[in-house]
């Protein structure tokens, strides 16, 4: 019986779904500002890792408590969305807990949705616990860890409860008024079922309570999902596409500039004819930057990185540089990149929680100079890299942190010429006398002499 | 090489020594070594002496692709003129450009990192680590090198290799996946490291002197820029009379007798 309430429930639905598409054309335009980068290939491997690292969260696994914790709210997550279907149904339709004819089915599906639904309450109190009491460090220290990225996974995690909270009150009621009236409930209740006489008796009062209960538990899911572009929580849309569009090569690859074979390929032989030079649609050759200064010189692989990031500190919290006390921290890059984004491009919601640099905090040392080189990221955080990898193995969603520091060094080197001098005599030897060392390349083979020595007398 | 190719012959393996290889006084030691015991298999192998260049990984690294490229090109025209098929070199840095980064330019070539290499000549009783028992009661931990372990997944090899000396192999609390950089890595090798509390090789020297425990002990390594870096690790903590830092090729070749 659809009646007011529905039409009501419609409205809201719509309005809620509407502002998150809205949301996330603005992400997709922000992201394509990156350079292109062709990854369509190895469907299968691509697929492989997907289910591996974004379905099976299997790097989370390299720290224990967290993934365990981890895991029951993103089973959570999963599985009560197959009860927000319902919810959807029941809202626009009127009608009552609809997938109630699949019995058993049902029963246990909601009896698994009700142990998850603790478990979740109980991971996302021990991660606040984590957060601001015990302070693990990733998740507390560091330049980037401002007040925005702390308040976001607070309100995330307090958002999770009250959601999980508003189910319960639903669930309760309900079970609660079938017993009143000696009916049948579709549904099996585990843990409803142990605070059933926790709400009184008066039918209206429950009856008000289980529609608050639902109307809370949907408003909050429609509000949540609104929230999570502006959030790190975003992440939980974007790893399964950022897992996919990972790098399938060994990690010590980087990328060779084709541009440059050409160049040298001319300089080594006249002869040599570089293809002609991409044009754009209006027929002026294309001019591209030598690494990265700035958001558009990155590509859209990288772009996404940082819509992916939640922040967690894992490859910061690995890095050597980081460890010894050095200005790099991986995720701070990861972070710059996507605040710098935003100022460039649009900011998904209405409000710009992100750009935490405008709330009179004072970030490290930068100059006035408005590109995510210099104006974001540092130099010095940049040369402290040892491209170990270690961030790029920690990260379970598969986020290229050094490509990124790697871009943007090249800038440096190529279009600035502003390697630290130390590096720069070493690019000289190399050119001079083929080693980075002032050694003469007459004596490359020296080492030979000591080892033969007896077979020359 | 160049005599060789005059004589119309192609090696089985081309030797890429690396600069670390060819001018660094104590990696000089590590290719001495490997070259025994290539002689002692009878491999037939080269060298291409004065005509090998720098790959270009630390330009690379640094973010100077250009000067990188030029290496790059350089040097497979020499390899490509020589027909090379096969590489074997005992620098990580060196291997992982060379396998990876060379063949978006035109060099294609089979390499093998020299722990794979002695993991091989082991697993076919080529090298019978004859006095492998002089290591019996030694303590020798195993540091990863960034560029053979994450950047291209040898882990197993210079493990396997160490296994054949009958020490006792202890491992840090950071292997593996999880290792920790010596800090070289990246072009750090060639300038002062940024400003911070520590440097990197100490928090790794630390690391493996408290794995080692009291008493004589071995930091194996498997690149030369660990082997500088745990070396001024130890030197810092003076600790060079009990603690040793070798190559795994070392090893081996002290273990069949080939050097002392």
């Amino acid at each position: 019986m659809i009646g007011l309430e529905n039409i009501i429930f419609l409205i809201v639905a719509a309005i809620g779904i509407g502002l998150f598409v809205w949301q996330i054309r603005k992400i997709r335009k922000n992201v394509l500002m990156g350079r292109d980068l062709e990854l369509a290939d190895n469907t299968s491997e691509r697929i492989n890792k997907t289910l591996l690292v974004a379905f099976g969260q299997q790097k989370m696994f390299k720290r224990m408590l967290p993934a365990v914790l981890h895991l029951f709210v993103y089973v959570g997550f999963l599985v009560i969305n197959i009860e927000v279907l319902e919810i959807l149904i029941d809202g626009i339709f009127g009608t009552h807990r609809i997938l109630g004819f699949a019995g058993i089915l049902y029963s246990g599906l909601m009896a698994i949705n009700e142990i998850l639904a603790a478990l979740v309450i109980v991971a996302c109190a021990i991660f606040l616990w984590r957060r601001n009491v015990t302070h693990v460090p990733r998740l507390w220290n560091g330049v980037e860890m401002r007040a925005w990225p702390k308040l976001d996974a607070n309100l995330i995690l307090i958002t999770e409860i009250v959601l999980m909270l508003a189910l319960f009150a639903f669930n309760i009621s309900d079970l609660k008024l079938a017993q009143l009236r000696g009916a049948h409930i579709a549904g099996a209740f585990p843990i409803s079922s142990l605070f059933v006489n926790a709400l009184g008796s008066d039918p209206e009062t429950l009856h008000v309570i289980g529609r608050v209960g639902w109307w809370f538990h949907i408003l909050g899911i429609l509000a949540f999902m609104n929230y999570l572009p502006s959030s790190k929580h975003f992440h939980i849309i974007m790893a399964f596409p950022n897992v996919y569009y990972s790098k399938l090569l060994p990690k010590g690859k980087f990328t060779t500039n084709p541009a440059i074979t050409h160049e040298i390929k001319a300089m080594l032989d006249p002869s040599y004819q570089p293809p002609a030079p991409e044009v754009d649609a209006e027929g002026n050759p294309v001019i591209q930057r030598f690494g990265a200064k700035d958001v558009e010189d990155l590509t859209w692989k990288q772009l996404m990185d940082s819509y992916t990031c939640t922040e967690c500190g894992r490859c910061t919290s690995v890095c050597p540089a980081n460890m010894t006390g050095k200005l790099l921290s991986p995720r701070k890059i990861v972070m710059d990149t996507r605040d710098r984004m935003e100022e460039k491009g649009e900011h998904p919601a209405i409000f710009a929680p992100n750009h935490y640099k405008e709330m009179g905090v004072e970030r490290v040392e930068v100059t006035e100079e408005k590109t995510l080189l210099r104006g974001y990221i540092t130099p010095e955080e940049l040369w402290a890299c040892t491209s170990c990898n270690a961030c790029v193995e920690a990260c379970p969603v598969n986020i290229d942190q050094l490509s990124t520091i790697m871009d943007l060094r090249r800038f440096l080197v190529l279009e600035e010429s502003a390697a630290p001098a130390s590096l720069n005599a070493m690019f000289t030897n190399i050119e001079n006398n083929g080693a980075p060392w002032a050694f003469s390349p007459a004596d490359r083979f020296n080492w030979a002499d000591e080892l033969y020595v007896p077979s020359k007398n | 090489m160049a005599e060789m190719a005059a004589n119309g012959e192609e090696p089985e393996v081309l030797f890429w020594v690396g600069c670390a290889g060819s001018f660094d006084d104590r990696y000089k030691r590590v290719t001495r070594a490997f070259v025994q015991i290539l002689e002692h298999v009878g491999v037939k192998y080269a060298v291409l002496g004065t005509e090998e260049s720098c790959t270009g990984d630390p330009a690379k690294r640094a973010g100077n692709e250009f000067l990188f490229q030029m290496q790059a090109l350089t040097n497979i025209e020499v390899l490509n003129g020589y027909n090379i098929k096969t590489i074997v070199t005992a620098c990580p840095h060196c291997f992982n450009t060379i396998k990876n980064e060379y063949p978006d330019l035109g060099g294609n070539y089979e390499v093998i990192h020299h722990s794979t290499f002695l993991q091989q000549l082991i697993n076919e009783g080529k090298v019978h680590v004859k006095g492998g028992e002089a290591f019996k009661g030694q303590r020798i931990t195993y540091h990863d090198s960034c560029y053979l372990g994450r950047a291209n997944d040898i882990y197993e090899a210079p493990r396997d290799v160490l296994a054949a000396l009958d020490a006792d192999l202890v491992e840090m609390k950071r292997v593996r996946a999880n290792g920790l950089c010596c800090g070289a890595g990246g072009a750090q090798m060639f300038k002062e490291p940024e400003p911070g509390n520590k440097d990197i090789n100490i928090e790794r020297t630390e690391e493996a002197l408290a794995t080692l425990g009291a008493g004589n002990g071995v930091i194996a390594t498997a690149c030369p820029f660990c082997m500088v870096m745990m070396n001024d690790g130890v030197k810092n903590k003076e600790q060079e009379e009990s603690v040793k830092v070798f190559d795994i090729a070392e090893l081996i070749a002290q273990a069949e007798g080939l050097s002392k």
